[in-house]
């Protein structure tokens, strides 16, 4: 068949085509959307047809757009999503933080390893802290919290709004560097989740230390364990760049960069929602100095019992089915 | 756009890439470089900037509550607003379709928020040392243009389909070319027939006197109507 007969044969159907493109949900569409595939695979067939044919460039272009456009149309993601926010955080984010636990372990080795380690040994020699902070941020943290504050973890001016604002400007940030930083072969991550280790071990046990104690943690266990589980699994999901990029196994490292990042996407999203509600926990609640330390201590503690049980337990049902 | 398959078939063109659908047809995704993809995010760029000050203008008022705002509106549109509008808008921020570019998987499918949430995390490593370096390097050291994140993501940079108006071939009497055409010669007559309505005649009458053992001896206006004639030939036109 020469072009002119071909163009002639099937320019209605092209054209209808194209309609339906053009406004899907139109009040009059050319034909019922349950058509919408068959047709498609009939354009697919013309367009090959025209290709193979050698007809002229113009042709094969137009179709080739149609095609296009309706592959488009075809294939986009039109799944609910709101069910699967609270499919997601009730059963697969659980799920996935247990089946990706070696990473999750390594992370939080390298972030409560040198945190834990700096809070023990500030005790015995507190001087020690001059070699990881600078005189002018010693400074800033014992305006912070000292005993004498009406606020807590905040300069007298600053408001919870304001806090939230920089808390999830900040901590949120971080925790999406400490993610990217695994794709320079995970040596980003590592140095973020360190570092900041480093920086909380040192803060904590310093604090601790002079005195501040009961401010220090009054402050900061309300949110801790949010935050800093939210750290270490970006961490996590940090590692699993990096671990893809140093060791693909048997595929290139491109492919296995592309089936890592599928997981360490879906950590981030947790982490990014706990760092979330952190912030909102560290800007609305920490601060307050109505509430007595015990109480403060106490749903700290009761916060850390509720994550781990979730991480450990939440979706396990969910995912056995 | 085809002439463009054509050239790549012979190695000339790399900007392209095929993708098989499971309907058994090959898609061309015409790639996006690096120059286009600055302009894009210059102009998000520009936009995030003016959001931030309109957002700071409000909120001044608000005293230090409204800093507070202003580091949200900060966040959200430096870290969420150019996924959101990928997955919303085909493909595209506000800057890429300016530029007429957008966002697909790598197999030609319309972006998802995984995959856009990926790229758009990522890109604080393609920024690193300073202004995209990595992403940069990157860039040119694999055939598609990715950047990292695309790399990790799975997603290409393209051209948003654009439509041209249809070329019609000029109505003639068809002519029966003096011997059988191969598919690819063929192929040339009608591009150019079709093509004859955006040249000049002086043009049209230049190109068509190069294929001499076509038009025999014929010069000028007869050469480029004897052309034309062939080609409504090779059409099927009687």
């Amino acid at each position: 068949m020469k072009q002119a007969p071909f163009v002639a044969a099937h320019r209605d159907e092209w054209q209808a085509f194209e309609r339906y493109l053009d406004a899907p949900g139109g009040a009059q569409p050319p034909f019922p959307p349950e058509d919408m595939p068959r047709r498609y695979r009939r354009l697919c067939h013309h367009l090959a047809l025209a290709a193979d044919r050698q007809y002229s460039p113009d042709l094969i272009d137009r179709l080739n757009l149609l095609a296009l456009r309706g592959h488009h149309a075809l294939y986009a993601n039109r799944r609910r999503q709101s069910q699967r926010l609270v499919d997601f955080l009730l059963v697969a984010f659980p799920a996935l933080v247990r089946a990706e636990w070696r990473v999750v372990a390594t992370a939080a080795l390298l972030f409560f390893g040198p945190l834990l380690a700096l809070i023990a040994t500030l005790q015995a020699y507190p001087e020690f802290v001059h070699y990881l902070l600078h005189p002018s941020q010693i400074a800033s943290f014992h305006d912070m919290y000292d005993p004498g504050n009406r606020r807590l973890g905040m300069r007298e001016a600053d408001t919870h709004l304001a806090m939230f604002g920089f808390y999830i400007w900040n901590n949120v940030r971080i925790g999406f560097q400490t993610f990217a930083g695994g794709l320079l072969v995970g040596l980003g991550t590592v140095w973020f989740l360190a570092s900041n280790g480093v920086m909380i071990g040192a803060v904590a046990g310093y604090l601790t230390q002079i005195g501040f104690g009961t401010t220090f943690w009054s402050f900061v266990s309300g949110h801790s364990a949010l935050e800093l589980l939210a750290i270490v699994l970006s961490g996590a999901a940090g590692l699993r760049l990096g671990l893809a990029v140093i060791a693909p196994g048997n595929r290139s490292r491109k492919a296995a960069l592309v089936a890592a990042a599928r997981p360490a996407v879906r950590l981030m999203y947790g982490a990014a929602l706990m760092f979330a509600a952190a912030a909102f926990v560290e800007a609305f609640w920490s601060p307050l100095t109505e509430v007595p330390f015990q109480v403060k201590v106490w749903v700290g503690i009761a916060g850390w019992a509720v994550l781990l049980a979730y991480f450990a337990f939440s979706g396990r049902a969910g995912a056995a089915r | 756009m085809a002439q463009v398959d054509e050239a790549r078939a012979r190695g000339m063109l790399d900007t392209t890439r095929r993708v098989a659908t499971p309907e058994g047809i090959e898609l061309t995704l015409h790639l996006v470089g690096p120059v286009p993809r600055a302009l894009a995010w210059a102009i998000d760029l520009a936009l995030r900037a003016a959001v931030v000050i309109g957002v700071l203008m409000v909120a001044q008022y608000f005293g230090r509550a409204g800093w507070g705002i202003a580091l949200l509106a900060m966040f959200i549109v430096e870290w969420l607003a150019p996924a959101w509008f990928e997955v919303l808008w085909n493909g595209q921020t506000p800057g890429k379709r300016a530029v007429g570019i957008a966002v697909v998987h790598d197999d030609g499918t319309p972006v998802r928020w995984g995959p856009s949430l990926t790229r758009n995390l990522l890109r604080a490593v393609d920024f690193l040392p300073f202004l995209y370096g990595f992403g940069l390097l990157t860039m040119f050291a694999n055939r598609d243009f990715k950047r990292l994140g695309d790399l990790a993501a799975g997603t290409v940079v393209v051209y948003a389909p654009r439509r041209s108006p249809a070329r019609t071939l000029p109505e003639a009497p068809a002519q029966p070319p003096p011997f059988p055409l191969t598919l690819d010669e063929q192929r040339v007559v009608l591009d150019l027939a079709e093509r004859s309505a955006s040249l000049t005649p002086e043009r049209l009458e230049e190109l068509a006197e190069l294929p001499a053992p076509l038009i025999g001896r014929a010069t000028g206006a007869a050469a480029a109507a004897r052309l034309i004639g062939i080609a409504n030939y090779v059409a099927g036109r009687r």
